[in-house]
């Protein structure tokens, strides 16, 4: 079973202004191969920041994190060839406005995993299709929807052949109409066994979706379970308060 | 009319035709088109150097600062002679350092063409680096982190998301530096260079007649500006297409 681990978490902290702000106060957990794990938790509770900490956008004060038996916090370790293997998909989408939404998903796979342009194209087109915007292929970002945007980021990502997806509040930014669109996208991924770490607000996406749920506040992990516990049984208080908000 | 129209016919023979002095304004203008050129040249090869050290200092000097050691102090040293450059260069008048560069620090120089390329373009190189960082800087840091997280090393995503976007958000401004730079040329004529500003003067000195001569090179000036501006507006609308 802890074969079995893709990212292993241990005692991860980040302090701002030396040790005033504690984003994140010693987080421990491990993500294994096929799991969607969903974080919940107020704004300011540190879930982005534990995210952004997973492919180092965030630099860890201590603590460390493995990913795929490599200690990626250690400063010697190549961190560019790890990303590689972790799509990440962002609040804003964060697409490149200057090129097509071919070029968008194509220039990593060509620029770092040396694909022919042709094979790197063909694959795209088939992701795009996926996510039925096949007929988007030459269109420029500006061109999008919010909702057209983060489908294309999320197989933007996914071009590169990802161990890991990361979300970082991927619908928080959409029109509400828009949600459902991206929603869908990523349950499709999740049942297609795609390991996968999710920031959301969206409790219903939590319950449906997860196979572990995290709560966090105050830069620690409150509670985690199934959705099931966690949502029905909650145990502590922080998390009975927050829920009793937000569902 | 007719004889206003005369007198205006003999200012011109006056001042352009007799003892060829029209050839003055060729030589001047040659000489201002080339110093504006190299100063281009070398202001735009300075800007590059100095805003990669700026902003790659403000970007990453959290992790730099994290790792330490010799590459820290080297990039502090570095980022620190950038700003030395900035201050000393933006803090003076560019006449004064026209006539350092001239009597001081190439003092021992002939060649005054080279010198005056040299002056202008380290000056000009100061303006194009901070144009250069605030359009680096302009670019929303989710740009950067989504070129990161793909797996982009700092350099790649610099290249390949950053500088695009940087290029196109900075031309109008950038244009604008290069339209100084062509006028600021005509100070040179303080270390004795006959540029297109001198040749004008000369001719005034000459034959004591002061309107023909100048309104010819405050003309010449204007019309190489609107033709640069037309460019970069061509330039600046290709570029647009792209996104929309």
């Amino acid at each position: 079973m802890s074969d079995n681990v893709l990212i292993r978490v241990r005692d991860l902290k980040k302090y701002y202004n030396g040790d005033a702000i504690k984003a994140l106060d010693g987080i421990t957990t491990d993500i294994v191969h096929g799991e969607v794990v969903v974080v919940i938790g107020p704004s300011g509770s540190g879930k982005s920041t534990f995210l952004r900490s997973l492919n180092l956008l965030e630099l860890p004060t201590s603590g460390s994190i493995e990913f795929d038996g490599a200690e990626i916090t250690d400063p010697k370790t190549d961190i560019n060839l790890h990303r590689q293997k972790m799509g990440m998909v962002f609040q804003h989408f964060n697409l490149f406005p200057h090129m097509t939404v071919l070029r968008n998903m194509t220039l990593a796979p060509i620029k770092l995993l040396k694909k022919p342009e042709a094979e790197a194209q063909e694959k795209a087109r088939e992701l795009l299709r996926r996510v039925g915007l096949a007929d988007r292929a030459e269109a420029y970002p500006s061109q999008l929807s919010g909702g057209q945007k983060q489908r294309i980021a999320i197989v933007r990502a996914l071009c590169m052949d990802p161990e890991v997806m990361l979300f970082d509040e991927p619908t928080s930014a959409l029109d509400p109409e828009m949600v459902g669109e991206v929603l869908e996208v990523m349950k499709e991924l999740a049942q297609m066994g795609m390991t996968m770490v999710v920031v959301t607000h969206e409790m219903g996406f939590a319950r449906e979706v997860a196979s572990r749920v995290i709560f966090m506040d105050g830069g620690q992990i409150l509670e985690e379970g199934t959705p099931e516990e966690v949502f029905d049984h909650p145990k502590c208080d922080r998390l009975k308060t927050f829920l009793s908000k937000v569902l | 009319m007719a004889e206003w129209f005369n007198e205006l016919a003999a200012e011109f023979k006056l001042n352009f035709i007799d003892g060829d002095r029209w050839k003055w304004l060729v030589q001047g203008l040659g000489n201002t088109l080339l110093i504006t050129f190299f100063a281009t040249l070398i202001g735009i090869i300075i800007g590059i150097l100095v805003a990669a050290v700026r902003s790659t200092y403000d970007k990453n000097s959290e992790s730099f600062a994290a790792r330490g050691g010799f590459s820290w102090l080297l990039m502090r040293l570095v980022n620190g002679i950038c700003n030395l450059y900035l201050t000393v260069i933006r803090g003076t008048p560019m006449v004064v350092q026209l006539l350092i560069m001239y009597f001081v620090i190439f003092a021992s120089s002939t060649n005054d063409r080279l010198v005056a390329c040299i002056a202008f373009g380290v000056n000009s190189g100061a303006y194009v680096a901070e144009i250069f960082r605030g359009g680096i800087m302009s670019i929303d840091n989710g740009q950067f982190e989504a070129g990161r997280a793909l797996g982009f090393n700092y350099v790649q995503t610099m290249i390949f998301i950053i500088t695009p976007q940087m290029f196109k958000a900075v031309l109008p401004t950038l244009c604008n530096e290069f339209i100084v730079l062509l006028k600021e040329t005509s100070v040179a004529g303080y270390v004795g260079m006959m540029d297109l500003t001198k040749a004008g003067d000369l001719i005034r000195g000459r034959t004591f007649s002061a309107f023909m001569p100048l309104f010819a090179v405050a003309l010449i000036y204007l019309v190489m500006v609107v033709i640069l501006t037309k460019c970069v507006g061509i330039l600046e609308k290709r570029l647009r297409k792209n996104e929309r």
